[in-house]
């Protein structure tokens, strides 16, 4: 020291170089922190900070799921109600086509109905004017022959059958009256 | 030594303020001179231990997801670390280095931050001997890093071999193996150390130099108030200095760490 100081005029130290003792101080006193700090803290830190990002995501995520699922459910929703909508068209429709086909089965029984009547009607009709005709026929012929036996004489009858004179004649005058 | 003896028996400081101003006597034993194991320099080293475990504990005793403020503004500065230079600079690899970069730049903050505290007034950093551990803890670190990744071979190879012309390598590679592995410690260890020791003399030089000249002429005592409001100006651009360079030395640190992580050069 004494020696440094006479040779060096005031300065006895070196700024530049480092004192062994502050080095040994500052070497433990860093260490002891570095391990505090590095062992008990900041990995905590950083679990929080992982906690804390975990917590936001999670929180994140769960509004995602959600979201997704109210969605999931408009469209569900959306479908149903489209579907329903169709079936009451479609129901709608097949009662119209239901109306109108019942609607053509009863105008067509009607028609047939009163087609068969009409049809029934004439044929009752031909058959009478048939019977009549035919009823007509046998009287008049049995009336012409009466009275002509009445004029002519009994025998008359005979004859007139066996010859089918009364019906010749009677054709005579259908054919003159058609003609 | 006798002129601080002088200047006791004086009943003044010195002027102007030299290297010997940065030794200030031991406390145990008391007013010692040549003993440096328990001094206010190493004394504030243990405060500065002290504080930020005691801080750091205290304020993550029980962690809650939602921090109240106290553990967010510990959490603050490691997210600001962690961010701003472990992950700006090294990466998604950084993380696992914030740690370490947190508890270098707090130390290193508060050591620092006694320049200017009152009572304390001197830093630690202002002897080379505690950024001189920090650096070569540094570069134990990025030189480790680098051979863990890359083998030894090959981290050599990516470190001194920078892809040049082969006939401008024989420049370049002693260069470079100058610059990484014998300049990085030193510019690391005499920046931190030089800006602390300048500023303290700084400090020095206009506190004391205020005094000097009002004992020299007491007509001198506008110019001395002159000197003492330098001395708060100063005060206030030491605040900046001490903030930087615990800055400058982390993300040094975390960009020599990145360097070694490099894959190539």
């Amino acid at each position: 020291m004494y020696f440094l100081a006479a040779e060096g005029g005031e300065s006895t130290h070196n700024p530049i170089i480092p004192l062994w003792q502050e080095v040994v101080v500052g070497s433990v006193a860093f260490a002891v922190l570095c391990f505090v700090l590095m062992k008990f803290v900041f990995p905590r830190m950083e679990q929080t900070f992982q906690a804390r990002v975990d917590a936001i995501e999670g929180g994140i995520k769960r509004a995602e799921a959600a979201q997704a699922e109210a969605n999931q459910l408009l469209e569900q929703y959306r479908a149903q109600l489209a579907e329903a909508r169709t079936d009451a068209a479609k129901i709608r429709d097949d009662a119209r086509a239901d109306a109108e086909g019942i609607r053509q089965d009863i105008l067509a029984k009607a028609r047939e109905e009163s087609d068969r009547v009409i049809q029934a009607g004439k044929d009752a009709l031909a058959a009478e004017r048939a019977t009549i005709v035919r009823e007509l026929r046998a009287e008049v012929g049995t009336i012409a022959v009466d009275l002509a036996s009445k004029i002519v004489g009994e025998s008359l009858a005979d004859e007139a059958r066996r010859k089918g004179t009364v019906d010749r004649f009677l054709s005579g005058l259908e054919s003159t009256g058609a003609r | 030594m006798f002129g601080q003896a002088n200047v006791l028996a004086a009943g003044q400081a010195g002027f102007p303020p030299s290297v010997e101003d940065f030794y200030l006597p031991s406390i145990l034993p008391w007013g010692a001179h040549d003993s440096y194991w328990f001094t206010k320099i190493t004394a504030m080293v243990w405060i500065a231990v002290g504080v930020l475990i005691i801080f750091f504990l205290a304020t993550y005793r029980n962690p809650q997801l939602v921090p109240t403020k106290k553990q967010w503004f510990a959490e603050s500065i490691y997210g600001f670390v962690r961010n701003n230079i472990a992950v700006d600079m090294i990466g998604h690899a950084g993380v696992r280095f914030a740690p370490y970069f947190t508890t270098l730049f707090c130390f290193v903050l508060l050591t620092n931050a006694f320049a200017i505290i009152p009572f304390f007034q001197i830093s630690p950093n202002s002897h080379i001997a505690f950024p001189a551990i920090l650096a070569i803890i540094s570069y134990v670190l990025f030189n480790y890093i680098g051979i863990k990744q890359h083998g030894f071979v090959k981290y050599f190879k990516n470190s001194l071999i920078p892809p040049a012309p082969w006939y401008i390598l024989p420049l370049l590679i002693p260069i470079e193996l100058f610059s990484t592995f014998i300049v990085r410690p030193f510019s690391l260890a005499v920046r931190l150390f030089a800006n602390m020791f300048a500023g303290h003399m700084l400090l020095l030089v206009f506190t004391l130099g205020g005094f000097a000249m009002l004992s020299a002429n007491a007509w001198l005592a506008p110019v001395s108030v002159l000197s003492w409001v330098m001395t708060i100006a100063l005060t206030f651009l030491e605040f900046l200095v001490i903030c930087l360079q615990a800055y400058v030395f982390t993300v040094l640190t975390a960009s020599y760490v990145q360097g070694a992580l490099a894959e190539e050069h």
